[in-house]
């Protein structure tokens, strides 16, 4: 919808693909400048409460301490359970996250309004999965190879374990963005999401865990590597479409 | 809560006698008076089948010679297992009939069969301990249809816990809609994550609880307590679905006629 | 101020709308037409349900039986044709309190369709809250708040407005300025459907009252 003519309303040089035309009335926002918009929105409310966005970070590295206090403070021993351990702390620290993600834009009505604007619901949200990878995945795939060594994870296995973290928490978020559009209206929703999601999550705690052990042993990690990049597209496809219904539902009252 | 016009006058049938017992099923006093008349009919044949399944099973079929009289938790535990996910098949689907076609009856038969679901899982669950502990020698092991079965009961729980958390039944139904068809999209990946997962370690195996490796007098009385089964669960179904309508329709006249005329 | 687009055929027709709310029959056979340049506000006590219709008018809540009707097409499962032309101002404002006023309106209308920053600014000094533009909507009063959402109803560039207790913590001038609004949005051909205990527009001949009870 560009239109050549001189718009009646233009003077900010934005960056946005379309331009209003007299007697048609304004014209609609495509959709990579509402995926920009929303991130640009998130990211910046975000930044106000930045202690907000570290703790599922600090989150994660409790857990992990834990395990050497719990188990063994030989590092050889915890060098054989360090692949599950990273990924189920990373796993928690995902589910820290995800409690937050809707809630403050269904309490202040803003949710309302992206669910009567017209435009995909699905893309919303997504975008709002997107800006949580970025927050509290991203942030994890880092910090990961550090705090990995401490149970013994060899600086050789970083690449891999930061690969399969990068695709793995993304399909965390897609699965938790699920199940927090499900529980957002409920008084005491936490518990219930835990339990929604941690189930569905499984099969990329298996696969994740297994290609760092791999990586571990010096083995070719292809195989489950890309059933986990799999899962990840079949989730990208299928999960906003969950979560606009959802969230639909989570609406209504 | 339907209205009072709606439950009483079906829509029209779309085309022809073809729709028409679709939606005549779909009218809430039909299906609680059918479910009604059908479960005598599903609940005394299905004890029946039990009992001579569990003669055959129990006494006619002779010992395994590895196992002795350890398999026999066979006729119970692969039914359980087949049905728990055929359950949440059934669940799902008529979840999805709820929600994409608006049918108050699918959702109650959703809300209906997930306890029966949890159930039967949880049975597999525990013949498989039974089972594990002269093979194995332990109550648990994580062997793939033990853990599956496992992750299957905490889909079920987290369905049943998702539609208690809704104070409104509408909703309620809604949502857990929603998470039953994400879960039953995800239920052959996290099978096929656990076969593998457990395949790569050589963990344990029951194989011998598998179907097909039995002879013909060990396989006739489970092939009897499968269909015990799934008529056990049509009757129960049938039971719990009424009792769904009954909740739902509370305060629809033509409940109210159909007392007052007894 | 945005105006909509030419509405020639615009009208809402609400038709037999049955709502249960557990097992209070809520909304019991709710029917009502209204034509571009109308105005229709909703009455009744406290409870009856007039949020309820409101919210089954926008499309948040599933009716049980009956349909809404925009412009000749029913919107039953799919809402997207209304949603492109209304405006709904709930009880709640919809602002993000760490951002600025222009910022929440920016977001707000954006994501609809583009807007530029002058656009923003005059429908701002239109309020009379101009000074507020820059500052967090933290630090804005209630009345305040209450106009900026009242911007992000007038920026929409929506035909249908439906709108929930309007006037709510805004002072006799605000709510002067809002009747205001309304009106020009009714002179170019726009619709509203409204919930308020005070009656708007008192008097005119394209506001109409219905009693909800």
């Amino acid at each position: 919808m560009q239109s050549d003519s001189a718009a009646m309303r233009s003077d900010t040089p934005s960056s946005s693909m379309s331009v209003a035309t007299a007697g048609v009335g304004p014209a609609r926002t495509g959709l990579m400048r509402i995926t920009s918009l929303v991130i640009v929105r998130d990211v910046k409310l975000a930044v106000r409460h930045l202690d907000q966005v570290l703790q599922p970070l600090v989150f994660f590295a409790i857990v992990v301490t834990l395990f050497p206090l719990a188990i063994s403070p030989v590092i050889d021993e915890l060098r054989k359970i360090s692949a599950g351990v990273v990924w189920v702390a990373a796993m928690l620290a995902s589910l820290i996250a995800l409690e937050s993600l809707f809630r403050a834009d269904v309490e202040d009505g803003t949710m309302e309004q992206w669910v009567l604007s017209g435009q995909p619901l699905s893309l919303l949200l997504f975008s709002k999965t997107i800006t949580h990878w970025l927050l509290a995945g991203l942030p994890l795939v880092i910090a990961a190879p550090i705090i990995g060594t401490g149970l013994g994870i060899p600086v050789s296995v970083w690449p891999v374990l930061m690969g399969t973290l990068a695709i793995g928490t993304g399909s965390l978020s897609i699965l938790g963005a699920i199940g927090a559009a499900l529980t957002v209206s409920l008084r005491r929703g936490s518990a219930l999401l835990a339990l929604l999601v941690l189930p569905l999550e499984i099969p990329v705690l298996i696969f994740g865990a297994r290609v760092v052990d791999l990586a571990m042993h010096g083995e070719p990690v292809t195989g489950p590597l890309n059933l986990l990049a799999a899962m990840l597209l079949l989730f990208l496809s299928l999960g906003p479409l969950a979560m606009a219904a959802a969230m639909r539902i989570s609406v209504e009252s | 809560m339907t209205s009072n016009t709606e439950s009483e006058v079906t829509a029209a049938p779309r085309s022809g006698s073809r729709w028409l017992w679709f939606h005549k099923l779909s009218s809430p006093p039909y299906a609680f008076r059918t479910a009604g008349n059908l479960r005598p009919w599903f609940f005394w044949p299905s004890l029946i089948l039990m009992a001579f399944a569990l003669y055959g099973g129990l006494i006619l079929a002779p010992p395994d010679y590895q196992q002795k009289d350890a398999f026999r938790i066979i006729y119970v535990h692969v039914p359980s297992a087949i049905l728990s996910l055929q359950v949440y098949v059934v669940m799902a689907v008529a979840a999805a009939v709820g929600l994409i076609w608006r049918m108050k009856l699918a959702h109650a038969l959703a809300a209906a069969v997930a306890p029966l679901g949890a159930w039967f899982t949880f049975l597999c669950l525990a013949t498989g301990s039974i089972y594990g502990k002269p093979m194995w020698g332990t109550w648990w092991e994580w062997e793939p249809r033990l853990t599956s079965e496992l992750i299957m009961l905490f889909l079920y729980l987290g369905f049943m816990a998702l539609r208690n958390s809704f104070d409104d039944l509408q909703r309620a139904d809604r949502a857990a809609a929603v998470l039953a068809i994400v879960g039953v999209v995800n239920v052959p990946i996290v099978k096929f994550s656990v076969q593998w997962w457990n395949s790569l370690h050589q963990g344990p195996t029951f194989s011998k609880l598998d179907a097909p490796s039995m002879t013909a007098s060990m396989a006739w009385p489970w092939g009897l307590m499968m269909l015990a089964f799934v008529l056990y669960f049509a009757a129960v179904t049938c039971d719990r679905l009424r009792s769904e309508i009954l909740r739902r329709e509370r305060n629809a006249s033509w409940l109210a006629e159909s007392l007052r005329s007894r | 101020m945005a105006s909509p687009a030419p509405t020639e055929n615009a009208r809402l027709a609400v038709r037999n709308v049955h709502l249960w709310r557990g097992d209070k029959h809520l909304l019991r056979n709710v029917s009502f037409e209204v034509s571009a340049g109308e105005l229709l506000q909703i009455m009744g006590p406290n409870g009856v349900g007039k949020t309820s219709l409101l919210r089954c008018v926008a499309g948040l809540l599933p009716v049980e039986s009956g349909e809404i009707e925009w412009c000749g097409t029913v919107c039953s499962q799919r809402f997207d044709v209304l949603h492109q032309d209304l405006a709904y101002l709930a009880h709640l404002n919809a602002l993000k309190s760490d951002l600025t006023a222009a910022e929440n309106l920016r977001f707000a209308i954006g994501v609809r369709r583009h807007i530029t920053t002058a656009e923003i600014a005059t429908t701002l000094e239109r309020l009379q809250i101009a000074h507020c533009a820059d500052l967090p909507v933290r630090a804005l009063s209630a009345g305040q708040k209450r106009r900026v959402a009242i911007a992000r109803v007038l920026l929409s560039a929506a035909k249908l407005w439906v709108l929930d207790e309007p006037i709510t913590n805004l002072d006799s001038a605000g709510i002067k300025l809002i009747e205001e609004c309304m009106a020009e949005h009714l002179a170019s051909g726009g619709l509203i459907v409204t919930a308020a205990h005070q009656t708007l527009l008192d008097g005119r001949p394209s506001a109409r009252k219905m009693e909800l009870h």
